[in-house]
Formats: structure tokens, sequence, C-alpha cells
């Protein structure tokens, strides 16, 4: 018996967690993918009714599916671009003698790991129109006060502006754990030549950070495009539509609308560009020479 | 870089560093200060940065809205989901490190990548026809998706990292090779186990969309409690700050604790990935 273990220990130890993935997602993303091609409304009554391409094709018909594409696009483009930059800016200051740098980084942690619902909900007090501070501090300057959350306009603005609060400090410290193992020399070498600071900065630091800048970017992107927490806590996908994005979208239509059929359709789509995002960017990172 | 400073470029690196960190915590701070207010020290914007200590929001969310029991469910959810994660995880992350299996390491990134709500239809449809809405089981195998996958990323490279001469010394002296890995490889993995352990208890705790869900009465779980707060037609500020201190105080005092091992695991398991 323990002669056969040993001798087929690479399944034995693996199959388990395997099985698992195979039983809690790959088969359930089948059923999706079945029940995309089908018109329920989850009844036991009516059973699932084949309807070949019609979610499909309805799908991209539908304003509000075209619009959550947009809005997930918006969103995860603006957020983790502000987000690289404050990181990148963030990981260079503290990359310095700092007394307390530790508590510092430790601090820094909060924003990532306390719970979104949490997080949500304290901004949705902070952008309140009437008692809330961000009001409170726009009155001190002048400027009148803002919907934030349930203006049609700024709704957005305004969850990119919780995403930075919450991820910047992410690629803050991945930057800074990449700054810190940077080889000294060739800083030596570009300030005997007279590089002034920029220079230096854009022609060593940079390169040499692009392997770990980019799975920062990687990791931060995918997550993003699937962001739920934040605007299902704070807006719901409101005001109206104005924050739905796809993600949330999907949850809508199938459980608030019960249309099984096309929030498959949605969520197969999602499904599709997520994976296929990342494994693009995957890829090419494994192109550009970096190790995955 | 970090070597001769002036002071005063010094003194403005410190000042940069503070005040942008001060700006990070704001959020924080105000949650805290609200938590301690009445619903009318919060409506009046006269005096925001008004100090109380006053601990009725405190008492009420126990009281009143029974927070007690969704701590319990929160606490079972994510201990059972971490612990049933690293029974299945530790294993095949040792296997895929060590027979470098790399098709199934693939399996466990993609995991990691898909979009939780592609299964969530299913999962609800087949829960519901098992009758296991509202039950920790459902919960915790739903949670597993997420405990399971990343203890399983972070402990590849770790276990790569281990020196497998100890296990082949164990071997000699006649240990299988599960009790090898019991008896010798998984004692020397405690930072690698403390770390993933650590952050899927936290990634557990804050799920919010699986539970949203699956959850019911009986089984509620912390970010659905508070959650709900919004339901009512006045929003009880201070009970919701109070409750939202609670829910991310185990999570923050984790992370305190614990920032050596995070860093290294939200950093490290990145940088190599």
């Amino acid at each position: 018996m323990t002669n056969w273990i040993d001798r087929h220990i690479k399944w034995v130890f693996t199959l388990p967690a395997v099985l698992f993935v195979g039983l809690m997602m790959v088969m359930p993303v089948g059923y999706t993918f079945w029940l995309s091609f089908h018109e329920w409304s989850m009844s036991n009554v009516t059973p699932p009714l084949w309807v070949a391409l019609d979610n499909y094709i309805a799908l991209f018909k539908d304003e509000l599916f075209l619009k959550s594409l947009w809005l997930m696009f918006y969103f995860t483009i603006v957020a983790v671009l502000i987000e690289t930059v404050l990181g990148v800016g963030i990981a260079i200051l503290m990359n310095q003698n700092i007394v307390g740098k530790g508590v510092v980084k430790t601090l820094f942690l909060l924003p990532m790991v306390a719970t979104p619902v949490a997080v949500g909900l304290i901004w949705v007090l902070i952008y309140e129109p009437n008692i809330g501070i961000a009001n409170i501090f726009l009155s001190k300057l002048g400027i009148p006060g803002q919907e934030w959350l349930t203006s049609q306009s700024l709704v957005m603005p305004s969850l990119i502006f919780i995403d930075v609060w919450e991820w910047t400090p992410m690629i803050a410290l991945i930057v800074l754990a990449g700054l810190v193992s940077l080889p000294k020399d060739p800083y030596e070498a570009a300030m005997i030549d007279g590089a002034t600071p920029w220079q230096s900065f854009t022609k060593i630091t940079l390169p040499l950070l692009k392997p770990t800048l980019y799975s920062a970017v990687l990791l931060r992107m995918i997550d993003a495009l699937k962001t739920f927490d934040i605007i299902y806590a704070t807006t719901q996908g409101g005001p109206g539509t104005s924050s739905q994005t796809t993600n949330i979208y999907g949850y809508v239509l199938g459980f608030q609308y019960f249309k099984i059929g096309q929030a498959s359709a949605l969520l197969m789509i999602f499904f599709i560009i997520v994976l296929s995002i990342s494994i693009f960017t995957i890829l090419l990172r494994k192109r550009a020479g970096v190790q995955l | 870089m970090s070597e001769k400073q002036s002071p005063i470029k010094s003194i403005f690196t410190h000042f940069g560093v503070y005040f942008v960190l001060f700006l990070f915590l704001l959020p924080f701070l105000w949650m805290l200060l609200a938590s301690f207010k009445t619903q009318v020290q919060i409506l009046n914007t006269e005096k925001i940065f008004e100090i109380t200590a006053n601990f009725n929001n405190y008492i009420n969310v126990f009281k009143e809205y029974n927070f007690l029991s969704f701590i319990w469910n929160s606490f079972v959810v994510a201990a059972g989901a971490t612990l049933f994660g690293l029974i299945l995880g530790l294993p095949a992350a040792y296997s895929i490190a060590k027979f470098k299996q790399q098709g199934f390491g693939l399996l466990i990134l993609v995991a990691r990548i898909v979009p939780g709500i592609s299964f969530l239809i299913p999962w609800f449809i087949i829960f519901s026809k098992l009758q296991l809405i509202d039950t920790y089981t459902s919960l915790i195998l739903s949670h597993m998706l997420v405990t399971m996958p990343f203890i399983i990323w972070v402990m590849i490279p770790f276990f790569e990292g281990l020196p497998h001469e100890l296990e082949e010394s164990a071997r000699v002296d006649g240990c299988s090779i599960p009790g090898a890995f019991v008896k010798v490889m998984l004692p020397i993995s405690g930072p690698g186990i403390v770390t993933s352990s650590i952050l899927a208890f936290i990634f557990s705790w804050n799920n919010f969309m699986f539970s949203l869900i699956l959850a019911g009465d009986n089984t509620k779980t912390l970010p659905i409690a508070i959650f709900n707060f919004l339901s009512y037609s006045e929003i009880n500020w201070g009970g919701l700050m109070a409750a939202s201190v609670i829910i991310t105080a185990p999570v923050l005092v984790i992370a305190l604790f614990a920032q050596r091992y995070i860093i290294a695991g939200l950093t490290g398991g990145s940088v190599k990935g």
C-alpha cells in the first residue's frame, strides 16, 4: 500500500486539489456555458429552453451591455494608470532613510487588507452630500458641494478614487520591494558621468524595474476588471446604470431579474475577456524575457 | 541612492512620506471618529473632529444587530476554508513544485484569474438542489476556491526553495513520501504556511460576493451583515461605522502583527509570480 502511494505520489498529492477545482470551477463554468444557449428564469416548473445564439445576439444589441463593457474598461484603465504612477512615486519617496519605515510600510497595508465592503461603506459616509467630509472639505475651499456617488457624471471618478486609495499601496509596496533589490553600481557610474536624477530614473530605474512593474500592473489589472465589492456596496451600479460595469450587470441580470440565459451569456463573454487579457499579458511578459 | 542625504532633503522626504501616509489613513480615522458619535453629532457638520468616548454604537451593534453570531459565522467559514484549503493545497503545491507539474500549476493560476461571478449561477442552482444554501458547507466550499489556489500559488515557489536532501535522508530512514512530507518538510515550511494561511483567512473573511448568494439567516457573514445596514430607511451611521470597525479590526490587527509575512506574501508571490 505504502509502495503504491509512493509510486503514484504525484497523483495522490495533486488529485484532491485538482478534482476540487474541476468540480467547483471547471464544471460550473461549463454549466454556465450550457445555460447561455437557453432561456430560463430558474423556475422549477419550466425547464431551460434551447434558444441557440439568441442570448448572445440580444446582448450585442443591448445598449446596457455595451455601456457596461465601456465602464469596465474605463474603470480599469484609469484606475490602474493612476495607481501605477502614484505607486511608483510613493515607492521612490519611501526608498530612502526614513525613521520608522517598518511602521509606515505596515500602515500602508491597511487599505488593501481592510474588508472591501466596509471600505465601501466608509466612503459612502465620506461622499455623503450633506454630512460627508468630502463636501465639508470643498466648502472650506469655497467650492460648492457635489453629489459624488449619486451623480451620473461623478460616480465613476468617485469609484475610481476609492479604488486608487485602496490599491495604490499595493503597487507602491511591490515597487519598493523591487527598488530595494536593484543593483547599486549603475547609479554610481551614472553619477560619475554626471547624470541628473531624472535621467538616472528614466534610464536606469525604470528599465530595471520593468519586470516588477509589469507583474504589479498585471495583477492589479486582472483584479480591477473584476471589481465587484466596492461598486456593489456603494452604488449597486447606480445612479440608474451609471456605474454598472459588466460584472455588476451580470449579477443584476442573474440574481435580480433572473434572466439566467442572458446573464450566463454575458458571464461567458466576461469570462473570455478577463481570461484572454490575462493570458495575452502573461505571454507578452514571457516574450519580454521575464520569468513567470 | 539612499546614502548621503542633505538634512533639508531628508526633512522634506519625511514630511512627504508621513503626509501621504496620513492621507491614506484618513478614511480609517474618519470611521473611528464616527463610530463613537451619536446620530445627532454625525449630522452636525460644524464639529466634525469632535472626539467622544461613547460606546453606545458598539453596544447596539451587539445587542440590537446581533453581531456576535455574524462574527462567529465569519470566523467558522474563514477558518474552515483556510484549514481545508491547506489540507488540499499543501500536498498539491509540494507535488507541483517537486515534479514540475506545470499543467496543474497553470490550472491553479487560471483558478486565481477566473472571475468568481462566472460560476455563481451554477453554484446557486446546484447548492439549492442539494439544499445546501445557507449552510456552512456551501460557504466553506465556495470560499475554498479563494483560499486553496492562493495557498498553492504562494507555496509552490516556497517548496521549490527548500533543500530536498532532508526529505531524501528521511526516506533512507524508512519514511514513506507522505510521512517524510508531514514529518520533515511541513515543519520547516512554517513561514510559508503562516503567510499563506493569514492571507487566505483575510481573503475569506473579506469575501462578499459568494456569501451574498450562498449565505442566509443562519450563516450570514459580517460583510453581508454590514451591507444590510444600507437597507434601513434611515442609515444609522454611528452603528454602521462601529460595525465597520468591528469587521476591519481583526484584519488590521492580524496585518499589524504579521506585516513582515504579508508583504512577503503579496509582493514575493507577485514578483516571482
